[in-house]
């Protein structure tokens, strides 16, 4: 079996590792697949596709707003699937989905799973599946299927909790920053260095990215002397609201991430 | 205990506590000790005494003399319109303020509908001296005004929610936003049996005063405690939960959960989750929801506040699905009609989620002999702006 590509980044790749996240159907419901594109032509490592959900409890006015539009550009898992049939004949990075539990239920888990791998996708990040129901209902089916789950941590979360999450969890940690919803906040002294730390004494099995509240080359940096690398969602969705082509405006974001300008 | 939660959350396949991790101190820390908390003396003690002597219960149980004569059989209303603030949502708000202060909270959020919970937790936190910031539906801040004035006098903020249809849906999401953000000092005062385990338990169990009361006052006016049938109407089900409470195990009680069926269950305008909905997670909890072939939630539509709501407690599914309890549905209409009867024959205003338990009398067939109680959950002041649009006076 093919290694999945998520493991082989973290092993070719240690450090400032950006992962961006978009939600499918925004701008546009076709936007999709030249998202993902372009994102890769310019040098993004990893790549989370929002499944937009009616009621993102654990997602800011960014990503809400974002969520409206690709539902109301008619946006679906169904419809995902299909856009990404043919994603695999051009784009080699890893590609996770992320999204709400319901959506995912009312389409049929294993149906789900099933989809996921033919379609070339390497994980998921169901922020509402908490890891003692993956573990019981869920585990086995991901890993029929090649999928790792990733699974959130926060400054709250126990050590014995981390560790338990750790076993759980392949691929790696999304070390959320602050306990927060989504959402850009641009402020370097709310990032929690002590939780950092203590995390990464626990010598964990997996590799980290933090996210939550990284929107500039500043954070970006900052977070990534803590951990594997970064994970970008609200400032990127922002930046696609402007009025260019998908081109300029990724690239231009990309730029401003990881090159000083 | 067919109908009891078990030690995981659920009832049957239903409930659990399907929270983000940023959710998971709080929740933790509620399950491990809710149980101690509100089974210990001293909680007993102030629950009790602060019901008696602020709520001022037991609220009556009145046979219903000439609603009885018209339906040929024997109405006893449940009086929680009478309640201090006008509805059963104190009960729930006493209860989880004490808790909230044994557990060492400075701030409380709450989401409301009708704004019934949202003043009944503005008022407890006001005797607490507690912090209190309340979301609701702009929708919503515009049909129940008199209630949003009153939070604020009380010193409550009311944050208007934005997103959705902005109604009691889109309330509970910012509600677990803003929990989800200030995961330390602050806790959430749900205002029905939903949401992650251990909130739909533990709401029923302060709820089910209700019951309690119900069975001892049936005992002093016909010498027995058990009636025919227990009504009430259903949005997330603590007036019913709380109504239905003890009479669950006592399978000969029949139970019926009244939904707001908007402008018909054939239209979209409609929230009658059980009637029309699939099993789904919304809110942290599985239940039964309104949602599309797509899994997105479906905005609900009733007029009345406290029913507009696309999901259900989990221990109604759990009875619907089993069959303990039916539940009927009663439309705007069938509504209105059911709240002037009241009005004009016993000199009592229901509020508009409490006319649809009544609105189910013409639905149900009773005997002479049959004892039915109808759970008054409100009063009807918060509505009296769109009683006199509908009718005219
Ligand atoms: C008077 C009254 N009854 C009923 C309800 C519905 O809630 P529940 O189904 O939790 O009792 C409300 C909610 O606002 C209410 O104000």
């Amino acid at each position: 079996m093919m290694k999945n590509r998520i493991n082989q980044l973290f092993q070719d790749k240690k450090e400032n590792i950006l992962s961006v996240y978009f939600t499918a159907g925004y701008p546009q419901v076709n936007d999709t697949v030249q998202i993902i594109k372009t994102l890769e032509k310019n040098g993004v490592d990893l790549i989370e596709i929002g499944m937009p959900f009616s009621d993102p409890v654990a997602d800011g006015p960014v990503i809400q707003n974002s969520s409206t539009v690709a539902l109301k550009n008619g946006m679906s898992i169904k419809q995902l699937f299909e856009q990404l049939k043919s994603i695999r004949q051009t784009v080699n990075i890893p590609l996770i989905l992320m999204g709400y539990l319901n959506p995912v239920i009312q389409f049929g888990l294993e149906a789900f799973c099933k989809k996921c791998q033919e379609v070339g996708i390497d994980g998921l990040i169901l922020p509402d599946l908490p890891v003692s129901v993956y573990q019981e209902e869920y585990k086995e089916l991901f890993e029929q299927y090649g999928l790792h789950n990733i699974l959130l941590i926060t400054p709250q979360t126990s050590d014995a909790r981390i560790q338990e999450i750790d076993e759980a969890s392949g691929g790696f940690i999304y070390m959320v920053s602050s306990s927060s919803t989504t959402g850009a906040k641009d402020k370097v002294s709310d990032f929690h260095e002590d939780y950092f730390n203590r995390v990464n004494q626990l010598k964990l099995n997996n590799p980290r990215l933090i996210g939550f509240g990284i929107s500039n080359q500043e954070t970006f940096e900052n977070a990534c002397k803590y951990a594997s690398g970064a994970i970008i969602g609200s400032a990127f969705v922002k930046a696609l609201e402007q009025d260019k082509t998908l081109e300029e405006k990724i690239s231009a974001f990309v730029n401003r991430i990881v090159k000083p300008v | 205990m067919k109908y009891q939660v078990n030690k995981k959350g659920y009832y049957g396949e239903f409930g659990g506590a399907f929270i983000p991790e940023m959710m998971h101190p709080n929740i933790e820390e509620l399950q491990q000790k809710y149980m101690e908390i509100i089974g210990s003396y001293n909680f007993r003690q102030d629950f009790i005494h602060l019901l008696k002597h602020y709520v001022g219960r037991p609220s009556p149980l009145y046979p219903a003399q000439r609603l009885s004569e018209k339906y040929g059989t024997n109405i006893y209303l449940k009086r929680e319109d009478l309640n201090h603030t006008g509805s059963h949502k104190i009960n729930n708000t006493i209860g989880q303020i004490l808790l909230a202060k044994a557990l060492g909270k400075k701030r409380i959020i709450a989401e409301t509908g009708a704004g019934q919970h949202g003043v009944a937790t503005a008022t407890v936190c006001a005797l607490m001296g507690m912090k209190c910031i309340v979301y609701m539906g702009t929708l919503d801040v515009q049909r129940q005004a008199p209630n949003v004035k009153k939070m604020k006098m009380l010193g409550a903020e009311v944050v208007p929610a934005i997103s959705g249809n902005q109604t009691l849906k889109d309330a509970t999401n910012e509600a677990m936003r803003d929990w989800i953000n200030n995961p330390v000092d602050t806790h959430y005062i749900i205002g029905s049996v939903v949401g992650p385990h251990p909130f739909p338990d533990m709401v029923t169990q302060f709820q089910a005063v209700v019951s309690e009361e119900i069975k001892m006052q049936l005992d002093e006016h016909i010498g027995r405690e058990f009636p025919t049938r227990v009504i009430a109407c259903v949005g997330g089900g603590s007036n019913a939960a709380g109504a239905f409470y003890h009479f669950l195990e006592n399978e000969e009680v029949e139970l019926i959960g009244v939904e707001a069926a908007g402008k018909g269950i054939d239209t979209q305008e409609t929230a009658a989750t059980l009637t029309l909905g699939k099993v789904g997670v919304l809110h942290s909890a599985k239940s039964m929801l309104m949602q599309t072939d797509d899994g997105q939630i479906i905005e609900p539509y009733s007029i009345s506040a406290g029913l507009d709501y696309p999901g259900i407690g989990p221990l109604h599914s759990h009875l619907f699905k089993t069959g303990r309890a039916k539940y009927l549905w009663a439309t705007d209409e069938e509504v209105f009609e059911a709240a002037l009867e009241l009005t004009q024959l016993e000199g009592i205003i229901p509020a508009l989620e409490s006319a649809h338990a009544l609105a189910a009398l013409k639905k149900i067939k009773m005997k002479p002999d049959d004892v039915t109680v109808v759970n008054l959950s409100g009063r009807g002041d918060k509505d009296m702006e769109t009683y006199l649009d509908h009718f005219g006076y």
